[in-house]
């Protein structure tokens, strides 16, 4: 248990508080790092409380005055809200879609022995590597060719592909760790694979499938080149697009322009803050396979 | 094998070899039933496009009815002698490398740090986590704004006494991929400083424990048994970083636009294929730019893996044979 220090004057014996022997110059780097961190983000929220002419007067002050003006403004606005649909929409149908298939194709991956079972996994494993930039153009002439232009369906179903490979990169050896005895009582018992799958598997993925679904969630909250190519029309805009028409719009309005950034990114801040660890957790097991 | 443990989950009643065929039929309804959904989807958004951009890639084509304009490897030439593609490959090489110069050696000496057993670490972790959570466009809309001339980050400069630093973050060519650098830094070092966190974690303490009972110092343990450790998560971070420099589009097509993006000398292959492709109309085009990225990015991925990654990824991408 014992903790080595940074100042490397290690004692040989055991220490029973750590937590104190940690020199004090390492809590003013890592504070001072978190600082730079989130700084601009708190030059965001705080610039939404400001008025355009402190803005411009004093770039880098703080509000003089808490003005609510620019929050509400936002909140009272059909755009922003319609946005927040849609986003909320993609998100959902992308999230829905990638651990339903994903988890289907992961049971088949980790449980079932075949011909072509390699293969199959290499195609997805493969898919890691390919993000959308490459297939971006095409993938509008094939929306576009599929009448999904100007649809929510046009970015939830490429979102779902392309966020496959990382559900089965995460999924399968999540799946392949339960058991083979918890399989073959449930065999004993009289379940098929199929009820197998549905009474026993589903619950004991939980965890890993929580990990999937926010990751899939928060990759398609924030997803812009895509929504770009495909929706045109202000109407189907998520919010990636409504920030950005917005800030065009409204380019000498900065407070409101901040005070409507802020709001978008509080969802996806408060899905991360919650499951931190998950997601973490998840990348780091995808990254190390 | 497989057929004999299938058997025996089948019904007990009938004929072994009926039980089998059954069982084996049965075996591969399921198969198809349950990863069939899952590799059509992936196929034609992921596979089918792709192959696509090979195909339209020899047209010039305006995207309107099939292409039949055949025109050969016109549009590679074309590329290939465009000026203004070179400088946009000139500006990925610079990122790969910033990059991983920049963050690696950062994100090691953080992740050391906070790897310690500090009061707060859990609370740090969320807050360094921040930036790679935000939405590229939200990244991009702020520090747009704090970048101009008379932007938050000149006024503290003049505010601190540093008047002399003050300059065009955005639009001057000599410094706007630097500030495109600092962004992308910003947004990227937390992951990194996360993944290598996580990996310290999984080496044994008893190791720095027995180096340090041995005599030697923190650096020393360090250098000699945490480093290496760290390798594989290095050379994974390491692959992710040169892929996403690669693919870099977003940051630099909201900061800069399409326009501003050549002459302020942060273009990319990305942003050279939106603007040359779609914005113009020439989707054959800009199938071939795709192309071409492809092609860079899937050399450079091989490569990476056949002499960088090769010991990494031996379990993990023959496991499915095993």
């Amino acid at each position: 248990m014992a903790a080595i220090t940074a100042a490397g004057r290690l004692p040989r014996t055991r220490t029973r508080g750590p937590v104190s022997r940690v020199n004090p110059m390492v809590y003013v780097v890592a504070w001072l790092f978190v600082g730079l961190c989130i700084a601009p983000v708190v030059y965001i929220i705080l610039g939404g409380f400001r008025t355009n002419s402190e803005i411009t007067s004093d770039p880098s002050g703080l509000p003089s005055t808490w003005k609510l003006t620019n929050f509400a403004e936002v909140l009272s606005s059909s755009g922003f809200w319609q946005q927040v649909g849609n986003s909320t929409v993609a998100g959902l149908g992308t999230t829905a879609g990638v651990v339903v298939l994903g988890l289907m194709v992961s049971f088949v991956l980790a449980r079932y022995r075949f011909a072509g079972r390699g293969a199959m996994y290499a195609l997805f494993a493969a898919g890691l590597m390919f993000p959308m930039t490459v297939a971006i153009t095409p993938l509008y002439i094939l929306i576009k060719d599929l009448g999904l232009m100007n649809s929510l369906a046009g970015i939830i179903l490429p979102q779902i592909a392309f966020a496959l490979p990382q559900a089965v990169i995460i999924l399968v050896p999540f799946l392949a760790a339960i058991p083979k005895e918890l399989e073959e009582a449930a065999a004993i018992d009289g379940a098929s694979r199929l009820g197998f799958f549905v009474r026993m598997v589903l619950p004991l993925s939980v965890p890993g499938v929580v990990t999937v679904g926010i990751l899939a969630f928060v990759a398609s909250w924030n997803s812009y080149m895509l929504p770009l190519f495909i929706l045109n029309d202000s109407s189907s805009f998520t919010l990636p697009l409504g920030v950005q028409a917005f800030a065009s719009e409204y380019s000498v309005d900065t407070a409101r322009v901040l005070a409507f950034t802020s709001l978008s990114m509080i969802p996806a801040l408060i899905f991360f803050s919650l499951f931190e660890r998950r997601i973490v957790g998840g990348l780091t097991g995808a990254v190390k396979g | 094998m497989t057929a004999l443990v299938q058997g025996t989950r089948a019904g007990v009643t009938a004929t072994p070899a009926r039980r089998r065929r059954s069982a084996d039929w049965r075996k591969r309804a399921e198969i198809t039933l349950l990863s069939g959904p899952a590799i059509l989807i992936f196929v034609a958004f992921v596979i089918f496009p792709v192959l696509m951009a090979a195909y339209y890639g020899f047209f010039s084509w305006k995207g309107y009815g099939a292409p039949t304009d055949f025109v050969g490897f016109k549009n590679y030439l074309t590329i290939l002698r465009d000026p203004t593609f070179h400088d946009a490959l000139q500006h990925n090489g610079f990122i790969v490398i910033a990059s991983l110069v920049l963050q690696g050696p950062a994100a090691v000496l953080l992740a050391l740090l906070l790897n310690q057993r500090m009061r707060g670490r859990s609370l740090v972790r969320v807050l360094i986590f921040v930036p790679y959570v935000v939405s590229e466009v939200i990244v991009g809309t702020g520090w747009s704004l704090m970048l101009q001339t008379n932007g938050a980050v000149n006024d503290l400069l003049t505010k601190i006494g540093l008047e002399s630093w003050t300059t065009d973050w955005l639009s001057d060519p000599s410094i706007a991929i630097w500030s495109l650098m600092l962004i992308i830094s910003w947004k990227y070092i937390g992951f990194a400083v996360i993944l290598f966190l996580a990996g310290m974690q999984s080496i044994p303490e008893e190791l720095s424990e027995a180096a340090s009972i041995d005599g030697a110092s923190y650096w020393q343990t360090q250098r000699r048994i945490t480093l290496p450790l760290l390798g594989p998560t290095l050379r994974i971070w390491a692959f992710l970083s040169i892929i996403g420099s690669l693919q870099l589009f977003d940051l630099v097509y909201i900061i800069w636009g399409q326009y501003v993006a050549a002459t302020a000398g942060t273009s990319t292959m990305a942003t050279y294929m939106v603007t040359n492709g779609r914005n113009s109309g020439n989707f054959g085009y800009g199938n071939a730019v795709a192309v071409v990225l492809f092609l860079i990015s899937l050399v450079i991925a091989l490569t990476y893996q056949r002499y960088v990654l090769r010991r990494d990824t031996a379990g993990a991408l023959t496991e499915g044979k095993k």
